[in-house]
């Protein structure tokens, strides 16, 4: 019994190793890169198009959707990396279902690589939105008493990011692994049932979060429109 | 310890790789593939849209037209509508004028016919009477009927009444007895003495007469002097026959044929026997 699948180690020499995360992750990567690569391999641009093409169309198109939503004039621009976490997260959920698996974002090294990632995105991004200068001076927003307030927000999210995923995946993979002790017939079927479906809600909230803290970083510092312009 | 730092290393490389995978592979082919398939239904909207246009442009341009060549046949119909008309009233007056002319012609040719008829009639009549005059007057007597009708030429100069006398023995004075004796045939001198005897026992005068032959009398003789005259001839028997011949043709103006010659001549004293 292992609460992360960092403890399933294949191979180590020394600092470096090779757990079950990683070589899960990597699972997860060829699937996503082939399946994508078979799909867009030929991709029709008429009105007839493959039911595999289809289907990514509606999911790019429905991420790109979801950043517009959140306020983003070009969605094309983010759609990289926000489109990649929720794609990352949502598959490692949805291969639960396959016995043997344990999906790598139960592991709080992902969950706290992926949060580092958005921790290090949110000020690039907002870099190059608006510059240095202006990405700085968002911090001393609305006053200069409000700059370590700012800072711990942002670690603290990072943290409640990498946490919270954690914990909704390391807890949907041990309570199936607890009740399959206790009752080992059809009630796991209803919890794994119930682990999908937090597991593509947890998907959608880390998405969508790491979507709000960029749009935060890169809009706050945009020049305000005339204010007869202001809807 | 739940944070293995090597893991967490290598998934933050892993997933800037899958990053860097799929947006190489998912995101750039799929939504160059949605552009261009927007680019292409705009493209073809449009391509209706300028279609239609097109369309609805020719449908008026072909409106026009219609309504144009409309108008244009409408008034060729009402050109030639008046042309015939035109043709057909000219038409009309010419066979009318053509009709007229024929008619007037004809009736021209009638009247020419009636004419030339009644002119043969009182011709053939004159002959007849003439030949049948003659027929009788030889059956009646030896004498021809030439002297007969001097004798009776000269029995009406005898019967002449006062006035008529008086006035042609003045003529006779006038014309210092000279007297011309016209006849529809040769006088032989037996009768030409005659006459002249006569002429100077009925005027107390002596009458030189000169004699001439004039086919238009008719059967028939007179004498002038100085613009007087005294005739006797058939053609007053004649007249008459004409006279009736023309009201059976109901001809109402049928000329004179081979009436007497009228002198031009207000003192004349035509005697009619």
């Amino acid at each position: 019994m292992h609460l992360s699948p960092d403890a399933v180690v294949f191979w180590q020499s020394g600092f470096v190793k090779l757990n079950a995360t990683i070589a899960y992750t990597w699972g997860l990567m060829a699937v996503l890169a082939i399946g994508s690569k078979l799909v867009t391999r030929k991709l029709a641009t008429g009105l007839q198009r493959s039911r595999w093409q289809n289907l990514l169309e509606i999911i790019v198109s429905g991420i790109n959707k979801q950043i517009e939503e959140v306020g983003m004039a070009e969605p094309g621009k983010y759609i990289g990396f926000v489109g990649t976490l929720f794609l990352f997260v949502a598959t490692a959920t949805l291969f639960t279902i396959v016995p043997g698996y344990e999906p790598p974002t139960g592991s709080l090294s992902t969950t706290a690589a992926l949060a580092i990632c958005v921790f290090v995105a949110v000020p690039l991004f907002g870099i190059e939105a608006g510059g240095l200068r202006e990405y700085l001076k968002a911090y001393l927003q609305p006053t200069v008493i409000m700059l370590p307030f700012n800072i711990i927000s942002e670690l603290s999210r990072t943290l409640a990011l990498a946490i919270r995923l954690f914990g909704n995946m390391m807890s949907g993979t041990l309570i199936l692994a607890i009740l399959l002790t206790i009752t080992p017939f059809i009630f796991p079927i209803a919890m794994s049932a119930l682990g999908l479906l937090t597991g593509m809600v947890q998907a959608y909230i880390f998405s969508i979060l790491a979507t709000v803290y960029i749009a935060a970083a890169t809009q706050v510092r945009k020049p305000e429109p005339a204010s007869g312009e202001k809807h | 310890m739940l944070i293995d730092w090597f893991t967490v290393g290598a998934q933050v490389v892993n997933f800037l790789i899958l990053v860097w995978l799929l947006k190489r592979f998912l995101y750039r082919p799929i939504l160059d593939a949605i552009d261009a398939r927007e680019k292409r239904i705009a493209s073809e909207l449009a391509d209706a849209a300028a279609r239609m246009a097109e369309a609805a442009a020719m449908r008026d341009d072909f409106d026009r037209k219609s309504e144009a060549f409309e108008q244009q046949r409408a008034t060729l119909l009402k050109q030639a509508t008046d042309a015939a008309k035109a043709e057909r009233h000219r038409l009309m007056d010419e066979a009318r004028q053509a009709a007229e002319a024929l008619s007037a012609k004809r009736m021209q040719a009638l009247n020419d016919e009636v004419h030339s008829l009644s002119q043969a009639i009182a011709r053939r009549a004159q002959h007849e009477v003439f030949g049948i005059a003659r027929k009788a007057l030889t059956g009646l007597a030896s004498a021809s009927l030439e002297e007969r009708m001097v004798e009776v030429f000269i029995g009406r100069l005898r019967d002449l009444d006062g006035h008529a006398r008086e006035n042609f023995a003045r003529a006779l004075e006038a014309a210092s007895g000279a007297a011309l004796v016209r006849s529809a045939f040769d006088l032989p001198p037996a009768q030409q003495g005659a006459v002249q005897q006569a002429l100077g026992e009925i005027f107390g005068q002596e009458v030189h007469v000169s004699f001439q032959t004039a086919p238009d009398l008719v059967s028939g003789i007179e004498v002038t002097a100085s613009g007087q005259r005294v005739a006797w001839s058939i053609a007053n028997y004649l007249t008459s026959l004409e006279k009736n011949l023309g009201e059976l043709l109901k001809v109402q103006s049928i000329p004179e044929v081979n009436a007497e010659p009228e002198l031009d001549n207000s003192k004349s004293a035509t005697k009619r026997l």
